[in-house]
């Protein structure tokens, strides 16, 4: 870790466990890191993402006991198995599938975060990377745990993501055959994704702790995005965040009883309550609610390949945000113009989600669709047209925008703003 | 302040794309609006309503639908209809082993190593009343009857389009000019119009036990509390659980917000 240790080993056993592992201080220093003071609640989804992380990993080891991953089985291992007849198996697959949601919830939270502060500029590059990496590891673990429970949406939504990555070139269809172990989606695809929903949240926790890592070499970022200067600006994570984010971590849970014990299925689809059936395709197949955002991309662009790439770009445009945004100020609270566009982009992703919620020839507002120069605008394929262009033009705009825009003047140190009157320096 | 913000935005957020509800409504006329006991964070079942519903389905809908992932024993867990506190092991649980022995299932002879039909016990599952799809799609115009043990799950409106389906159908006629196939009946609460089944209830269909008048209205009602039932067995315990929950975090997360108060009171942030 980059701050100088402080840890004195206070025991015989304590200084010769320090000159063999120094677990112990490597611990003490995680919790005396020094911490900017002037972080507010949007910063608590770190803390919240590892609560979700470690909820998920528990719940699913118990789940996995039960489960029984094959074709013939696996709808009745969960849906009679765990749902009925092991105890509290109610509780923990509630807990699991909508901890997914919840996941996504705090992740969505945390990448706005990250954006509006421009907590992906420089030093801070490879942390944001590894989030980047961390949030495609996610979507491939939610889509394939989606896959597990075997009801029609499971079966149904493999099958139109699989076959998507047919439509790469060249490489597309070998890896659909990998990912199916036959020539559709069958038991053995079904016993890949088990093993790798297994798999990918070890991955997961292993990329958290580099992004972990990462993040404690510079420290963190702020709400003013000002470096730190000096020990005034910080105080001591423990115990100033350990509290405050487990005071957050205590609403979130909050939201998260009230979906798992009085809204269990409120965010899941009525169609993976019938059992996979490779003969009837349900009238709408449609992703979980954290995928909608990119399958209306995918679908705003008639030719499929095109479409593809478009959605793997949607994911890519993340990864080069830190070399896109030209903008010297980190903080887009010295941004106003960057501030609009990025409000802006946030509803764009809202509407191309909404859109994806949608059939592709749906009206929008129930309004008949009006032709112009040939072109049914008023329909939900345009609107996530719209959508999607705003969507990938906003990372232009960052390009275009931090070499000629004016920022409101920045603070001297990050701690200028909190302070009205000067307070005695921290008790830390 | 913050707190609130952020707590407003991940609701906004969930409600924006989770519930944003079903994609644009198809043809489907929405499910009648009906009033439920188990609705709302204190709802519970009414268990004389569910006696009366396993009576329909008994008598009505088990000739045709398979109830597969439910077993006897079931029926006399807590929250279930036939629930005695008498026998906190439902196996032992007189009315549900005369229930299981009113039902015959298959099994194989220990000794001869035939096949045979034995009455079922309280640990058996519901046994179907076709012996696979193909008898039953044969059976019923070349639709299959659905396995009703998750239906209220599996069809948005739940409970409510359980009811309309079977309490409207038949009643009401098809719009002027519809054709309506031979062997295919009018239910406009079913996307597409037509459904297979033949309108199950009549008035009077069943004879309830505590003298309940059979209205095909009841008879609709109760059936779709006992399918309520059938698909959400622990809902009585889940919301029971979360009330314990709730009460628990809302406590815990004011002594940290006490905490929090504490620790930061003299540290300028
Ligand atoms: C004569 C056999 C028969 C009986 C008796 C019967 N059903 Fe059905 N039911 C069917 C068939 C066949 C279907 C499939 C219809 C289709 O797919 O068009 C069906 C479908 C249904 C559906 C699903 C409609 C949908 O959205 O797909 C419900 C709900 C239903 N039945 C309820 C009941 C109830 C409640 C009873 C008892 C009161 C009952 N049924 C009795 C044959 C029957
Ligand atoms: C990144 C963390 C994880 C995410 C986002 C995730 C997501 C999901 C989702 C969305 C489902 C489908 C839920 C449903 O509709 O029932 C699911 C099911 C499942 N998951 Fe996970 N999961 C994670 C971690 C794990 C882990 C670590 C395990 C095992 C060790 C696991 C085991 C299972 C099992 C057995 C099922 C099938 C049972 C069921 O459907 O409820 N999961 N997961």
């Amino acid at each position: 870790m980059s701050h100088p240790s402080t840890y004195e080993p206070k025991t015989g056993i304590e200084r010769w466990l320090d000159s063999r592992l120094p677990i112990v201080r490597f611990g003490a220093d995680l919790m005396s890191y020094p911490t900017p003071r002037n972080l507010n609640y949007w910063y608590t989804f770190g803390g919240i993402l590892s609560f979700c992380l470690a909820v998920q990993i528990i719940t699913g080891i118990v789940l996995a006991m039960h489960y029984d991953a094959s074709g013939a089985g696996a709808f009745m291992s969960v849906e009679r198995g765990i749902m009925r007849d092991v105890n509290y198996g109610w509780l923990i697959r509630g807990v699991h599938a909508n901890g997914a949601s919840m996941f996504f919830v705090a992740v969505y939270l945390h990448i706005m975060r990250g954006i509006y502060y421009g907590s992906y500029k420089a030093p801070r590059e490879v942390l944001w990377l590894l989030g980047c990496v961390i949030y495609v590891l996610m979507m491939a673990t939610a889509f394939m745990g989606y896959v597990l429970p075997w009801g029609q949406m499971s079966f149904w939504g493999a099958k139109v993501i699989t076959n998507l990555i047919g439509a790469l070139p060249l490489v597309g269809k070998p890896i659909t055959t990998l990912l199916w172990g036959g020539f559709s989606v069958d038991d053995p695809t079904l016993n890949r994704f088990f093993s790798l929903h297994y798999l990918l949240p070890f991955v997961i926790a292993a990329v958290v702790a580099l992004h972990i890592w990462a993040l404690h070499v510079p420290g963190n970022n702020n709400p003013t995005g000002v470096n730190v200067k000096s020990d005034n600006d910080t105080v001591a994570f423990h115990p100033f965040y350990t509290v405050k984010d487990g005071f957050a971590i205590g609403l979130f849970m909050i939201m998260f009883a009230v979906f798992v014990f009085y809204l269990p299925d409120a965010l899941g689809k009525a169609d993976n309550a019938i059992p996979a059936n490779p003969l009837v395709t349900p009238a709408h197949i449609v992703p979980e609610w954290y995928l909608l955002p990119f399958y209306a991309i995918l679908r705003a662009i008639p030719d499929k390949l095109l479409g593809v790439l478009a959605l793997a770009g949607s994911i890519g445009m993340l990864f080069a945000l830190p070399w896109l945004d030209t903008s010297k100020v980190k903080s887009m609270r010295y941004r106003p113009t960057a501030r609009l566009y990025f409000f802006i982009w946030i509803a764009a992703t809202c509407v191309l989600g909404w859109c994806g919620s949608q059939e592709p020839d749906g009206k929008l507002f129930g309004i008949e669709s009006f032709n112009f120069i040939d072109y049914p605008i008023m329909s939900v394929t345009w609107a996530s047209r719209i959508a999607a262009l705003y969507y990938f033009s906003f990372f232009g705009i960052m390009l275009f925008l931090g070499l000629s825009e004016t920022p409101l003047p920045v603070p001297d140190s990050l701690y200028t703003p909190v302070l009205k009157t000067p307070v005695a320096a921290p008790a830390e | 302040m913050f707190n609130k913000t952020v707590c407003l935005a991940a609701f906004a957020f969930i409600g924006a794309f989770g519930l944003a509800g079903p994609a644009a409504a198809d043809d489907a006329m929405a499910p009648m609006d009906v009033h439920w006991s188990f609705e709302g964070p204190f709802g519970h079942y009414d268990q004389e309503q569910l006696q009366r519903g396993y009576k329909v389905y008994r008598e009505v809908c088990s000739s045709c639908h398979a109830m597969n992932q439910i077993a006897f024993r079931n029926l006399g867990d807590p929250g279930a209809p036939f629930y005695d506190p008498k026998y906190p092991n439902s196996n032992d649980n007189p009315k549900v082993k005369a229930i299981a022995a009113d039902y015959k299932v298959s099994d194989v002879d220990g000794d001869s190593g035939d096949v045979i039909k034995r009455p079922a016990t309280s640990a058996d599952y519901f046994p179907s009343p076709y012996a696979n799809n193909a008898a039953a799609a044969n059976a019923n115009g070349g639709a299959v009857p659905p396995d009703m043990s998750l239906l209220v799950k599996a069809r948005e409106g739940g409970a409510a389009y359980i009811y309309s389906v079977v309490a409207k159908d038949g009643v009401m006629t098809p719009p002027h000019g519809m054709i309506v196939p031979a062997g295919r009946y009018y239910d406009p609460y079913k996307s597409g119009g037509v459904i297979a089944m033949p309108p199950p209830l009549v008035a009077g269909k069943v004879t309830y036990d505590d003298k309940t008048p059979a209205s095909v209205d009841q008879e609709a009602r109760d059936v779709s509390a006992f399918l309520q039932w059938a698909a959400d067995p622990k809902m009585e315990e889940r919301k029971q659980t979360g009330l314990a929950v709730m009460i628990f975090l809302i406590v815990f997360t004011g002594l940290l917000y006490a905490s929090y108060r504490k620790i930061w009171s003299d540290v300028g942030h």
